[in-house]
């Protein structure tokens, strides 16, 4: 039934705990916005989802199936069969803050890489999917160049056809365009929202509030590491209920 | 100041076989240096004490001596042990060319290795996440993107390591080998012109280094083409 579910995820830094028991649920469909202020953990709960960061207690499923994590040293979960890790994050899609594009490879061979190498997928099928993509995402006109030679909206739409490519359950965005300048955010929020609007299901860390209103189907508010409150946007930044995300609101310009 | 470009001439085909010796040493050196360098440089970067320490140990003992006693106690230290002399290594460890090829590759793996083993801490750790998040194993996260990276970036490096060790192929002479260098002591024992014998060895070495650094120049256009500043 749910396409992802996190249950009760814990982290910390040594003694200082950043996720507190932070839990998500998402159905098919769903475009999951998570809003908070830096420090709230809404980046570290998120690199926890695909394990790019350890949690020290919680649930990971995907389609249902349990990540099988056990306890490394410091108490922090490992994955316990590698190849499950492999294959789960192979049906997670991430899309970086920082783009973390391939730089030696061209725009073209970054999006054939892992559906060739990891899916298994033909060079040729690779090749006609990336061309399908890149053109989805309005950067056809940049397949044969390099990341250094992109502007960053370039490179973020670059990075969303490789995150299309592997054809993924759930996609994850960690502040998307929290690094673009503003004219660029809106070519990249465009195609964010064609995505949601295919039905694609979708968790989004972003400061967006426009996107997280407009376009997000529920909204997760972290504060220092625990939910402060979840609900439809419209409610939730219409009429917010917590004191916190009150403050926050009241900084936000949008 | 006369320079008698006459002796200079007549030794021409002393010189010219001497440099296909020093091509050669050169070659052999750097491909077996070459091939052991990239394990040896995957060791280095690894988190293990066990896989590590060796590699640790052999880049720290060759880069902490200097090649000309390397290549005297494999060609001449060696053969000191009767054990060496009458096993069936001995074919092999008798020749000065495989003594010094040996020496040589010895000596640029262990430099090659911290080259590479640099290059592959200095990857940016995005490009890391990225690998790990699209689910690629280990193995095919070096075989594609860290080694690839890697060994691009270590380009500018190497062709100083690379041009380092045609200068030092010099040594082979000193183990009975006539190279360029050896052509050079052979001219200058037979007619006393040292000048004229050791600056005709040092033109040929010039012309080497400029072939040298124009094919690295070429490589690093190829293969670092998206490092340079963007042209359209």
């Amino acid at each position: 039934m749910y396409k992802l579910q996190v249950q009760d995820l814990h982290k910390r830094y040594g003694s200082h705990e950043v996720l507190k028991g932070v839990s998500l649920a998402a159905k098919a469909g769903d475009v999951i916005s998570i809003i908070g202020s830096s420090g709230s953990g809404k980046s570290t709960f998120l690199r926890c989802i695909n394990l790019l960061e350890q949690p020290h207690a919680g649930q990971i499923l995907l389609n249902g199936e349990q990540l099988k994590l056990v306890p490394g040293k410091d108490g922090a979960l490992r994955a316990a069969e590698p190849k499950q890790l492999q294959r789960l994050r192979s049906r997670l899609a991430m899309v970086f803050q920082h783009f973390n594009l391939w730089a030696h490879m061209t725009a073209l061979e970054n999006i054939i890489e892992a559906p060739v190498h990891v899916l298994g997928v033909s060079r040729k099928e690779a090749l006609e999917k990336a061309e399908h993509y890149l053109a989805k995402v309005g950067v056809a006109h940049r397949k044969d160049a390099y990341p250094g030679h992109m502007s960053g909206g370039e490179q973020q739409r670059v990075a969303i056809a490789r995150a299309l490519a592997m054809e993924p359950e759930v996609m994850l965005f960690d502040e998307p365009t929290s690094a673009l300048d503003p004219e660029l955010v809106g070519d990249v929020l465009k195609v964010m929202q064609s995505l949601a609007q295919e039905g694609r299901t979708m968790v989004v860390v972003t400061h967006e509030m426009g996107f997280a209103r407009e376009v997000s189907n529920q909204l997760i508010f972290l504060h220092k590491g625990l939910v402060e409150e979840t609900g439809h946007p419209r409610e939730v930044l219409a009429n917010p209920r917590s004191e916190r995300l009150k403050q926050f609101l009241s900084g936000s310009l949008k | 100041m006369i320079f008698d470009y006459s002796t200079v001439w007549e030794a021409m085909p002393l010189y010219l076989d001497g440099l296909l010796t020093t091509l050669k040493l050169l070659g052999i050196s750097l491909f077996f240096g070459l091939l052991a360098a990239i394990p040896l440089g995957l060791m280095r970067v690894s988190k293990r004490p066990l896989v590590n320490a060796p590699a640790w140990l052999y880049t720290y003992v060759i880069r902490g001596t200097p090649m000309l006693v390397q290549l005297f106690l494999i060609y001449y230290g060696l053969a000191q042990f009767e054990a060496v002399r009458n096993s069936l290594f001995w074919s092999w460890l008798s020749s000065a060319t495989f003594c010094a090829c040996l020496a040589f590759a010895i000596n640029t793996s262990a430099y090659t290795a911290e080259i590479i083993a640099g290059s592959l801490r200095a990857t940016p750790a995005g490009e890391i996440e990225a690998a790990k998040a699209m689910g690629m194993s280990r193995a095919k996260m070096y075989r594609r993107i860290l080694l690839p990276s890697a060994l691009r970036r270590a380009l500018p490096q190497y062709s100083n390591e690379v041009i380092m060790m045609l200068q030092t192929t010099s040594l082979a002479s000193i183990v009975t080998l006539i190279d360029i260098t050896g052509a050079a002591r052979t001219v200058n024992a037979q007619y006393y012109l040292p000048f004229e014998a050791y600056i005709t060895a040092g033109v040929f070495y010039l012309c080497l280094t400029f072939i040298l650094v124009r094919l690295f120049k070429l490589a690093e256009r190829r293969w670092l083409g998206y490092l340079a500043p963007r042209k359209h």
